[in-house]
């Protein structure tokens, strides 16, 4: 089988060694140990699972690693480079947009794509633009608060 | 105890020990072993250390789930200990570490767990005090604490300067006084998560993401049907793969490797045959299996009124996942559970060893709901582990957590009962079948009643689920008490005002219909006002709903929710705030459109693709009211908020249609 060998992640070319029909997702955690892409239902029904190629927020669970070769992949962990929080990660904690904090790299991910795409959404934009994401702790209103603090802000995808 | 292991463990300082006996006869902690790897006595409830970095560490054996017990028991060290923050490091959930606890069940984390930690960090501060005295040669009235600091006058030290080349254990009882809720100072404001930055940056490790050196992936083959034995397995296919080691033994079947998409291909390639099984009901004839299956016999009385309870899944985003590693004789395992010292028994059970030589580690974990209580990828891995003989990882997948895990259980329930004309109920019957006792007791005033729960045989396997039965007692019951009302043409809030004789309860009543505009609803086409009420697990709560129900297709679209909320004196009203609007949201899911099918002993609705919960798009305005009765203990929030809502839209969707719809989900 077809093997593939680097990623560009988080601005770093990452070495690997592995089957091309691997997913993005199970490649990020298991062999480069980027764990804040979440498994939650390995069939793109959650989005826990978001990072961003080539700025679109992409369910990694669905996609073959070999699809990706070359693109530019943002992780979670890639979000906060020297430390400095992106503005919607900045804006998540400012609200509190979280309880058990399991779906919010891919929701934090899904924000900062939506906001790159429409940088001023109204409320029927974000939930149309996150309404694949699942937090089944159902801290959507707060989400929601944390998104429309951080519209505007800009930030970097 | 021998004190110097005490302090070999934890290195010198200050210890302060709860000896909570009453605590450790409720829970047979005294029977289960202490923490420190086994320094602290056995009636210990929790401990407080602070170490001469000046680190204040607390040991608890509960655990953080989402609901953000971390950040409340912080905030109770904080209250009576003037340190920053970040200086304050709570280990839960480690049954080598932490005192025994019974589980982080049952909403009592903070009306049992909370009240301990301030005592042991009220003692602390003392102890800080009386060292800062006898250095100095100054009185105990002449020092003040703030900030990690004790001084008089121009001399100032750290905690961890007082705390240096100490070895001072101070153990006290379990019933200090506390202050009142009046004079707290950082409790009842709004910490944020402890934990937040690790969370949004993803550096946070959930037991999903734990990874040991030279650790395999395993994966197990369920049966095809629940039950069913194996009768032949041919495992040559798979033992061929590279790396593939196939685990056999009896009818336990398992496959570890070092890439986890491996495991999922060995398991594919496993030929087994097994013995079917014929499945009892399936979930249109549930309900009457129920009834036919009552210990005891079913109720007596005709002419009651059915409502049924679908099973539910609880879904935690995080399914569950398990890390093993054995040395020795000794199993270490990091796993997501509810009961970590009931992990631990499983453990020690399944492996035939003593307690001791296992060792549960809970990270803070992806949700629970009550679904995380028992050690199933816990001892799965831990048996992997052991016939490998290397670190094994067993991660569920989402269809075996919505398949192998247990369920809300269903049931039936059935009602009658009368009301005067005046609208005063005169006669309550309630029967509910296999879903639980929990809130079975109307909180009314009625001078007539009888209220059973008839345990039945469950053709699922279930268990404990957020509020337990109280979301179906409270589902039957507030919708019968509308279709009461309707029958002596009295407003909903009028006639429960007129039954309610607990204050507590007649003030969320109140305070939800204000918020809500209750009186001064406007009738419209297709849109309808319900509203429900009750209490459960000390904590008061009222609900009213405004739906939107499409004439065509009979959609319901929830609109708009007011909710008000009573839990004793807030401890966090942000995080309280948050766990109320995050009910009603998961609440939603078993009120409209969740429900578990099966048939011969098999899950239809496995995957998230073929089991809907509440998205965005299905959040309507909500608006929660917070009662803080700071005259009253804090009771926990985890469960109670979700009681309220699918009574609360069933009664909106009669209003709105004049169609009782008498089953959950609503929507089905």
């Amino acid at each position: 089988m077809a093997r593939v060998t680097e990623l560009l992640v988080n601005g770093a070319r990452r070495r690997i060694d592995v089957d091309s029909d691997r997913t993005l997702l199970s490649v990020l955690r298991d062999d480069l140990d980027l764990t804040g892409a979440k498994l939650g239902c390995d069939e793109g029904q959650c989005a826990a699972c978001t990072v961003l190629v080539e700025g679109v927020a992409t369910k990694s669970c669905l996609t073959k690693v070999s699809a990706v070769e070359g693109k530019r992949i943002v992780t979670i962990e890639g979000l906060a480079p020297e430390g400095k929080l992106h503005p919607v990660q900045q804006a998540f904690l400012d609200a509190d947009a979280m309880q058990c904090g399991y779906c919010v790299p891919g929701m934090i991910l899904g924000a900062v794509a939506l906001l790159a795409r429409n940088p001023n959404p109204s409320d029927a934009e974000i939930v149309s633009g996150m309404n694949g994401h699942i937090c089944r702790c159902g801290t959507y209103p707060r989400v929601m608060r944390a998104i429309r603090a951080a519209a505007g802000k800009g930030g970097r995808p | 105890m021998k004190r110097r292991d005490f302090f070999a463990v934890l290195g010198g300082g200050i210890v302060v020990l709860l000896d909570d006996e009453i605590y450790a006869q409720e829970t047979g902690g005294a029977r289960r072993g202490g923490g420190a790897a086994g320094a602290v006595p056995l009636e210990i409830g929790a401990w407080l250390h602070i170490g001469e970095t000046g680190v204040v560490s607390v040991y608890t054996g509960k655990v953080e789930v989402g609901q953000n017990a971390r950040t409340s028991l912080t905030q109770a060290v904080l209250e009576e200990l003037d340190a920053p923050p970040e200086s304050v490091r709570l280990v839960m959930g480690d049954t080598e570490l932490t005192p025994y606890d019974m589980g982080t069940v049952g909403s009592m984390t903070t009306p049992r767990m909370w009240p301990q930690i301030r005592r042991a960090a009220a003692a602390a501060r003392e102890m800080l005090l009386d060292l800062a005295a006898r250095n100095w040669s100054v009185d105990r009235a002449a020092l003040a604490i703030a900030g990690g600091r004790v001084s008089a006058g121009d001399r100032s030290a750290s905690f961890g300067e007082l705390a240096r080349g100490e070895k001072w254990t101070r153990t006290i009882p379990a019933n200090v006084p506390l202050t009142a809720a009046a004079e707290w100072k950082v409790a009842g404001k709004s910490l944020p998560k402890v934990t937040g930055r690790a969370i949004v940056t993803g550096a946070h490790k959930y037991s999903w993401d734990l990874k040991r050196p030279g650790m395999l992936y395993a994966k197990v083959l369920y049966p095809p049907q629940f039950g069913a034995t194996l009768l032949s397995l041919d495992a040559s296919a798979a033992e061929a793969m590279p790396g593939v080691k196939v685990v056999h033994e009896g009818n336990f079947v398992a496959v570890a490797a070092p890439e986890a998409e491996t495991t999922a291909k060995a398991v594919a390639a496993l030929k087994a045959q097994w013995k079917p099984v014929t499945a009892e009901a399936d979930h249109h004839s549930v309900y009457q299996y129920f009834k036919q299956t009552a210990q005891g016999g079913a109720a007596a009385a005709d002419n009651l009124t059915p409502y049924t309870i679908a099973y539910i899944a609880h879904v935690p985003l995080e399914p569950r996942a398990a890390l093993a590693e054995w040395e020795g004789g000794k199993v270490t395992v990091w796993t997501g559970t509810q009961r970590p010292f009931g992990v631990r028994g499983e453990l020690a059970q399944a492996f035939g060893i003593p307690e001791a030589q296992a060792r549960v580690i809970v990270p803070d974990t992806g949700s629970g709901y009550g679904g995380k209580h028992n050690g199933d990828a816990a001892i799965e891995a831990a048996r992997i582990a052991k016939a490998v003989g290397k670190p094994v990882k067993r991660n569920w997948t989402r269809e075996e957590e919505m398949t192998w895990a247990y369920f809300r259980p269903g049931g039936l329930i059935e009602v009658s009962g009368k009301a005067a004309p005046d609208g005063a109920i005169t006669e309550w019957e309630f029967h509910n079948y296999n879903s639980g006792g929990s809130a079975l007791q109307s909180p009314y005033n009625i001078a007539k009643k009888k209220e059973q729960f008839h345990p039945s045989k469950s053709p699922l396997r279930q268990g404990s689920y957020r509020g337990l039965a109280a979301t179906a007692n409270h589902f039957a019951r507030e919708s019968y008490m509308d279709e009461l009302a309707e029958s002596v043409k009295l407003d909903p809030l009028e006639f429960r005002l007129k039954n309610v004789k607990d204050e507590r309860l007649r003030d969320v009543i109140v305070a939800a219909a204000d918020k809500f505009g209750w009186k001064a609803r406007q009738k419209a086409a297709g849109r309808g006002f319900g509203m429900a009420a009750g209490f459960e697990k000390g904590s008061y709560v009222a609900t009213c709903a405004e739906v939107a129900v499409d004439p065509n297709t009979g959609a319901v679209k929830v609109l708009r929710v007011a909710q008000a909320f009573e839990c004793g004196a807030v401890v966090n009203p942000g995080h309280l705030r948050n766990q109320v609007e995050g009910a009603i949201m998961m609440g939603l899911g078993g009120a409209l459109f969740e429900e578990i099918q099966f048939g011969e002993g098999r899950i239809s609705t496995n995957r998230l693709a073929k089991y809907r919960v509440p998205r965005f798009a299905d959040m309507p305005a909500i608006e929660s009211v917070l009662l803080d009765r700071k005259d009253l203990v804090p009771a926990g929030a985890g469960e109670t908020p979700i009681v309220g809502i699918a009574p609360a839209i069933g009664n909106a969707i009669f209003d709105a249609t004049g169609k009782r719809i008498r089953r959950l989900p609503l929507m089905a």
